[in-house]
């Protein structure tokens, strides 16, 4: 880890719901539960997008929704990472053909990590993280 | 304020959401607030809307069962096992008994994990984090025992217009009654912690009433009906699957101890009771599994070309954990049904947030919408597009569009 201190051990994470079937949701908050505890490393979810690090952005983005997920990031703070959490924020998945999509999430807004699935385990939404925290270092030496 | 006239600040108008940190899902609510008290409370949903239905119209019922599995990440079979039996009932297909068990299985095991992180989320609500960590450790029991069986954690798959699609062999049995006993011995802790805890008492006892007359005016279902005294269960009123063959009953607050009041801390009974019940139904359905296929037809174009025959239209239900769930699909020889409509648990409940969020404090709305387990993802069904601009529907504008199209049909 080559973070600065203000990083290490203290990634927060703002958690997006832009019209998911909740399953990804339910999964983001059992990964912060004592079976995975991520909490150990300083990962924890926090109410307000200003206090946030990572964001986590479940579902397909709904029309309704599209513009609240810009805003949500554009109050986050730099340098930020956004993960895309399961398959419909990725493809459409099973929505794909949908009406009232402006989806995938890619179309919306910057995405940094891809976590396929559908619904993720908590361990694939952790390595997401992990990875994110990768990429945060990367931004921080200034390749990115 | 004191002296009743209205100053030109008063009421506030307090939005809270769509996103919000109280709320998992996205909803708008709209408060009129005096001081610390709600006037008026609206709510506004639509946020998750996805088209399902239309896409559904698009598909064969076999591609549906798949969609039925993403309406809603929690309630993960109760979509697919109506739907399914509606499907069922159009094509007149006879599930084999052992499949309506394992169905029955699912479903009861769902409720657990459903119920479980209710709780979880109540507790939160509350400000109560320790509790809401036990509730989430204890629920992950039941999400391994669901991964054991059907290979996911969460849209599980598992159900097929027909019968299931993964069978429950005996050497699984060890796996899922130690999980069961976890729970049987587990259950009096949790009461115990839930139901005797001051801060618990304190803040649910009176808090968010929902009366008996409002529950049944406002045709609640599930818990939330319950914990209001209305004895309504689909499981019981109108057995299907394998619940014909159990003896269940619908479970009010009564039954530990205490009148029903219909606040929050009924609901709270009426769940926790409802876990034990769901371990003995399992218990149950181990035990008396009869032997047999698992399928009424395990080729999926035969499945496929008697669905694609098929006429006529039907109504599945079921109990799912939030109430009851009802499916209409209409088919009318086509390879995809010419009508489906999905009626969410939720969708009943919801108008009750009213009733109980009005003269509350500002405080209490977290819990009070949690009260109810909302899930919105089910329930964001209707919304009318125009290009990009949405049109909200009134009773009248429908009423006015409902008397064109019968001007239409008879050509006038």
């Amino acid at each position: 880890m080559t973070l600065s201190p203000s990083f290490k051990r203290s990634l927060w994470v703002f958690h997006f719901n832009a019209g998911s079937c909740n399953g990804c949701d339910i999964e983001i908050v059992a990964t912060i539960t004592p079976r995975y505890d991520p909490e150990r490393f300083g990962v924890r979810l926090v109410g307000s997008p200003k206090h946030a690090d990572v964001l986590l952005v479940t579902g397909p983005v709904t029309k309704k929704m599209a513009p609240r997920l810009r805003r949500v990031y554009e109050q986050m703070p730099s340098p930020k990472v956004v993960i895309c959490i399961g398959t419909c924020g990725q493809s459409g998945g099973v929505f794909y053909d949908s009406y009232n999509l402006d989806g995938p999430v890619d179309d919306v807004i910057p995405v940094d990590v891809y976590v396929p699935g559908c619904a993720p385990r908590p361990e694939a939404i952790i390595y997401g993280v992990v990875t994110a925290l990768t990429k945060l270092e990367r931004i921080e030496r200034g390749e990115e | 304020m004191s002296d009743g006239t209205p100053t030109k600040k008063a009421p506030y108008v307090v939005p809270i959401g769509p996103i919000h940190p109280a709320l998992k899902e996205p909803v708008q609510f709209l408060f009129e607030m005096e001081g610390e008290v709600v006037k008026k409370a609206d709510f506004a949903p639509g946020q998750t809307h996805r088209g399902i239905e239309w896409m559904g119209m698009h598909r064969n019922p076999v591609q549906i069962v798949h969609l039925t599995d993403r309406i809603c990440g929690i309630c993960g079979v109760t979509h697919s096992l109506a739907f399914a039996r509606a499907v069922e009932q159009i094509v007149d297909i006879e599930v084999p008994a052992r499949a309506d068990y394992i169905r029955v299985i699912i479903a009861e095991l769902e409720r657990i994990q459903s119920h479980l992180l209710w709780a979880g989320v109540a507790a939160h609500e509350l400000g109560f984090d320790t509790l809401f960590y036990l509730a989430w450790r204890v629920r992950e029991e039941s999400m391994d025992v669901i991964e054991y069986i059907t290979g996911n954690r969460i849209n599980y798959g598992l159900v097929q217009v027909g019968g299931v699609r993964r069978d429950i062999v005996p050497d699984q049995h060890p796996t899922i009654k130690k999980c069961l006993d976890g729970y049987r011995d587990l259950l009096g802790k949790m009461l115990n912690l839930f139901l005797n805890d001051t801060t618990i008492s304190i803040r649910c006892k009176d808090t968010g009433l929902l009366t008996f007359e409002k529950a049944l005016e406002l045709s609640c279902v599930g818990p939330t009906a319950r914990a209001s005294g209305v004895v309504k269960d689909v499981r019981v009123d109108y057995p299907y699957s394998a619940y014909g063959d159990l003896d269940i009953s619908p479970i009010l607050p009564s039954a530990y101890g205490g009148g029903i009041n219909g606040d929050v801390y009924d609901r709270i009974v009426v769940r926790l009771l409802e876990v034990a019940q769901s371990v003995e139904i399992i218990e149950t359905c181990l035990k008396e599994m009869p032997d047999g296929p698992i399928l009424w037809e395990s080729k999926l174009p035969k499945l496929l070309s008697a669905c694609k025959k098929a006429h006529g239209e039907a109504v599945g239900r079921h109990e799912a954990p939030r109430g009851e769930c009802l499916h209409y699909v209409a088919m009318d020889g086509h390879e995809a049904p010419a009508m489906w409509k999905v009626k969410a648990s939720s969708y009943s409940n919801l108008h009750s947030w009213i009733p109980m969020l009005e003269g509350e404090q500002l405080a209490d709305v977290p819990i009070i919408v949690a009260s109810i387990d909302p899930c919105l993802s089910c329930t964001d069904r209707v919304a009318v597009l125009r290009g990009v601009k949405r049109d909200l529907m009134t009773k009248e504008d429908l009423h006015r569009l409902s008397v064109e199209k019968t001007r239409r049909i008879q050509g006038c």
